[in-house]
């Protein structure tokens, strides 16, 4: 017998889940589900349609079950008893047939899927000459250069949303993972090593991005902002990084490379917490040194 | 500077009262650290409380000579199986335990703070996922395969019974490893998989991941027996008559995963091996310098933990078959496609391991090689589902507890079937890798597949282990809060990762997530439930074990040899080896009013494998070297090191390792079984779960018949 509840009581309990999960919406989740560019979009279409096909031999199992469950049950059995009945050749085919099919289907969808939005590849559809930016993953987190507006920032990724996005990263630290959900893939940052992340925005707008593999206790906090801006916007971004960001100098570089989150770093530059910090130089050099794009004497 | 005691770690190596978790009380600055702290100091505390309360047991109750010489050093493959599945039970209620305190983390450690600091939480999730693994899913499974395979087989022991102690002392050692770590911290907080570089000396300088790295060796290297022996068991023991084809279908993926075993633990030995060197001889296999890759350790690691998988869900799948026939009172639908498909999963399994990581900067070409093989994988394991069903379909289904837990698994593994076809497309993996929807997939698959499927074959086979059943109603309340548990605290991670939650956060400032974390803590309190439920399950068994007495042996009607004998099984299991004429075996003889019968040319002596204390001593000895590499007790290793070989070659001296069992007691024993199942009167299903039910059953098609 389960233990009966007062209505009131219930009532109540349900009143104080409702009030946490209202108090709770107030910082929106980030997810793909809701995409800002063409690859999150593209995703959440290939999620769908998997969806879709799966029903053809999710459906049987949960409509079929409780059929069989009743109608041959113990107790108050209907059908027919046979307890030798161990083979059929039509349901032979149906087993092994239709999931083939269903396979054969979603494989030739997830080839081409898989080379269509390949991180490597250029975001199909999105026009304009690439932005090429160099990301270098550290504890706990990711240095944005730009070798060509020769700037460099730590908590914003800024870029102009009428331009895809060309990523290039690396880890000078243990391995990473990259992602902003609502733009699309993820991809490693590892040490003496470089991937590549072709990513695209829609239209001008803020997403959250972060690391998403473990490398301490300061994983948590590896966010960071994506910035899609107008063009306008983004060229007044790199001249303020230009006029009033910090040089990318020997002590900032050590400071970077040092434990710590962005806040951590901010307060050690004496950078306005909450803030991005922005480097008015660019270490271009730095990141194919770590990316082990230049061989070093070994 | 005192260099002996520098160079060879006198006496405690680098161990230093740091280790204790009640330092971090001392040390705590502010509130999390000391709740981290007093958490750490608690679980600690109930670890050495156990041990202490259970060596005091044992001492008043005198059973330290019992306890060693008929199970310690028993080679019983029985024993051996039950001493497997009570360790698998210790350290699931551990492991469940941390599970509890991470999702409790995660609940209150939403705009930081909460009860934990992120280290312990990452120390947490990695031995949550370590003991899982390594030292609750495999221990169980082994136990299982242990204790039933042979009894199908119609075979006295496994081909190696003290190898077979060996493997079972090697994860016992692992698991005390673990245990000691609790005690003096920290332990590694690297994950499960212990991907370097960040396990590398440069990143974790501390004992944590040396724990890990020799915990994980001990196990796979007992693992790696336990295949071999498996596998040998069942090519050369098998009785006379008993054709691969006639293999009970639980044999038979006892078969494809000790072939698992032995080509997919080797990689994980060589990847902790080679991590080993690294630490400590200043290799550079996967360290960011000199010359290292740590993607090479992601491909050996997952080249093990891929079929690892597999080898995991594989006696599952064994035990569904069973369950499935057992209690439909039909024989099993499609048994030549039930084995086609295991030994595809278990071929499949290794070709499919880059899906661990389709974000690593491969070729599109390679991920979509890798994904489609992936999917593949789902047409074998369709087929199973199906024949499932048609195994109930014309039969006349029972919902016993061990039904209950096939039909959840039914459905509840279709839905993760469907969440992993999602993540075999490295399109969607690109978002839900790393987060919280792949944490919900893999517990999907783990839990209603393997758990389940454990604790359904626990269910069954408990009887024949020691000649009673387990009670049904605790039975049925354990089952209600696993299943309804398993929901509650997974199915809301499926929304957590497609919201773009992480796996391994120990804090988030993204108020969407907090009611889902706040389901899913809900759902672990049930299935912390569900665990108690079993815990009290035992203790009203044992306790009315006279009304629960199944002595007769078979009391679920059922069909492979092994319910053909009493209920405990004697030693030597048969009287005589059987010989089979078809699949079915037991259900053949049973249909034709026939029982095992004496062996036809009279009793013969029995020779069977005495005790050895081989393998405590190994174990003993592995868990003594693991724990001095750990802390660099450098005087203690050599020695140690030097005593393993010397103890395998005292071994190889030992005669007389059998004894005998005279023709006479077999003889008297197997003519007491036959009159007390000729005075047994035989009960229908209905009776199963009731006092009349002895163990003597009407076979369900005579009693339908009637």
């Amino acid at each position: 017998m389960p233990p009966t509840v007062p209505k009131r009581r219930a009532w109540l309990r349900v009143g104080a889940l409702a009030a946490v999960w209202a108090a709770a919406g107030k910082a929106q989740a980030e997810s793909f589900l809701d995409p800002a560019g063409p690859v999150a979009a593209a995703q959440v279409t290939h999620l769908r349609i998997i969806l879709i096909i799966m029903a053809i031999v999710v459906i049987p199992v949960f409509a079929a079950t409780p059929w069989l469950i009743r109608r041959y049950r113990y107790g108050r059995p209907k059908g027919d008893y046979r307890p030798d009945w161990s083979f059929s050749t039509l349901f032979e085919w149906l087993a092994w047939g239709v999931p083939v099919i269903v396979v054969l289907i979603l494989a030739v969808y997830l080839w081409g899927r898989t080379h269509s939005l390949d991180p490597y590849n250029p975001v199909p559809g999105a026009a304009g000459k690439p932005l090429v930016v160099d990301v270098v993953g550290y504890d706990w987190k990711w240095l944005f250069i730009y070798p060509e507006e020769g700037v460099a920032s730590v908590g914003e990724l800024a870029f102009p949303a009428s331009r895809p996005l060309e990523l290039h990263l690396t880890s000078d630290t243990v391995m990473q993972s990259f992602l902003i959900p609502r733009l699309g893939s993820q991809i490693y940052a590892m040490k003496g090593m470089r991937t590549k992340l072709n990513l695209a925005a829609d239209s001008p707008g803020t997403f959250e991005g972060r690391n998403t593999q473990y490398n301490g206790e300061g994983f948590y906090t590896q966010t960071f902002k994506a910035r899609a801006m107008s063009d306008a916007a983004f060229s007044h971004w790199v001249s303020k990084a230009k006029a009033s960001g910090l040089p990318f100098d020997g002590k900032a570089r050590d400071a970077v490379e040092a434990k710590s989150n962005k806040v951590e770093l901010a307060r050690k530059l004496d950078q306005p917490t909450g803030q991005p910090i922005l480097f008015s130089t660019a270490p271009s050099a730095m990141f194919d040194e770590i990316a082990g794009l230049k061989e070093t004497a070994q | 500077m005192n260099t002996w005691s520098d160079v060879w770690g006198f006496p405690f190596g680098r161990l230093t009262w740091d280790a204790l978790p009640v330092m971090d009380i001392f040390k705590a600055d502010g509130r999390t650290e000391l709740l981290s702290g007093i958490t750490g100091t608690a679980a600690a505390g109930m670890a050495v409380l156990g041990f202490v309360l259970v060596v005091i047991l044992i001492t008043v109750k005198g059973w330290w000579r019992p306890l060693w010489s008929e199970w310690l050093t028993s080679v019983d493959h029985k024993k051996i199986g039950i001493m497997y599945i009570v360790f698998s039970f210790v350290m699931l209620a551990r492991a469940l335990a941390e599970a509890f305190v991470m999702r409790s983390q995660q609940v209150v450690g939403h705009d930081g703070g909460g009860i934990v600091m992120p280290e312990h939480f990452a120390q947490l999730f990695t031995t949550h996922g370590t003991i899982m693994i390594f030292f609750m899913a495999m221990p169980f499974l082994t136990g299982m395969i242990n204790f039933a395979m042979p009894l199908q087989i119609g075979a006295r022991d496994v081909a190696f019974p003290v190898l077979n102690s060996v493997s079972l002392m090697l994860t016992i050692a692992g698991g005390v490893i673990l245990m000691v770590s609790l005690v003096l911290e920290p332990f590694s907080t690297g994950g499960w998989t212990g991907y370097p570089p960040y396990t590398e000396l440069s990143y974790n300088p501390g004992a944590g991941p040396d724990y890990w790295i020799w915990a994980v060796t001990l196990s796979s290297v007992g693992s790696t027996f336990t295949g071999l022996n498996f596998a040998v068991t069942i090519y050369k023991k098998r009785c006379p008559g008993m054709t691969l084809m006639r293999m009970p279908l639980f044999t038979w993926t006892s078969l494809c995963t000790s072939i698992l075993m032995i080509f997919a633990m080797p990689p994980l030995t060589i990847a902790t091996a080679l991590l080993a060197l690294d630490r400590y001889m200043g290799f550079h296999f996967f360290t960011n310098g000199g010359g290292g890759n740590m993607m090479n350790y992601a491909n050996l690691f997952w080249l093990f933990g891929h079929p690892e998988v597999y080898i995991l869900i594989l006696p599952a799948f064994g035990i569904w078959s069973e369950v499935f026939a057992t209690f439909s009172g039909k024989t099993l639908y499609g048994y030549t496609a039930l084995v086609i498909a295991t030994m595809a999963i278990a071929v499949l399994s290794f070709t499919v391991w880059v899906h661990h990581f389709f974000t690593m900067g491969q070729s599109a070409n390679l991920n979509a090689a890798f994904g489609i093989a992936t999917m593949l994988i789902g047409v074998p394991t369709g087929v199973k589902i199906y024949d499932w069903m048609l195994t109930m379909y014309r039969g006349r289904v029972r919902i016993s507890v061990p039904m209950l837990y096939a039909i959840a698994f039914l459905f509840l593994f279709t839905i993760g079937g469907l969440s992993g076809i999602l993540l075999a497309n490295p399109t969607i993996d690109y978002q839900t890798h790393n987060t919280l929807f792949l944490v919900a997939h893999f517990h999907n698959m783990l839990i209603p597949g393997l758990l389940y499927g454990m604790i359904a074959g626990y269910t069954m086979w408990f009887p024949k282990a020691f000649g009673f059943r387990l009670d049904e109603r605790w039975g049925y309340r354990a089952a209600w809060c696993w299943i309804i548990g398993f929901m509650g605290a997974f199915f809301p991670l499926y929304v957590l990762g497609l919201m773009g939650m992480p796996r391994r956060m120990s804090g988030y400032f993204t108020g969407e997530w907090l009611p889902w974390t706040i389901i899913a803590l809900g759902g672990a309190a049930v299935i912390l439930a569900g665990f108690l439920s079993l815990i009290v399950q035992l203790w009203v068994s044992v306790r009315d074990r006279k009304r629960l007495a199944v002595p007769v042996g078979d009391p679920w009607d059922g069909r492979s040899l092994e319910w053909g004998l009493p209920a405990p099984a004697p030693e030597w299991n048969f009287p005589a080896l059987p010989r089979v004429e078809g699949r079915d075996a037991f259900a053949t003889l049973k249909a034709s009013g026939r029982d095992l019968g004496p062996p036809e040319d009279g009793f013969e002596d029995i020779w069977l494998p005495k005790n050895a204390a081989f393998g405590p001593v190994i174990g003993a000895l592995g868990t003594a070297l693991a724990f001095t590499l750990t802390w660099h007790m450098w005087w203690a290793v050599l020695p140690l090191a030097a005593l393993v070989p010397l103890v395998i070659i005292a071994q190889g001296f030992r005669r007389n390792t059998e004894k005998r069992i005279p023709a006479e007691e077999v003889r008297k024993e197997w003519r007491a079984f036959r009159e007390l199942a000729a005075r047994t009167p035989r009960v229908p299903r209905s009776s199963e779960y009731t006092r009349d039910n002895r163990g003597h059953a009407i076979p369900m098609a005579q009693e339908a018949a009637r």
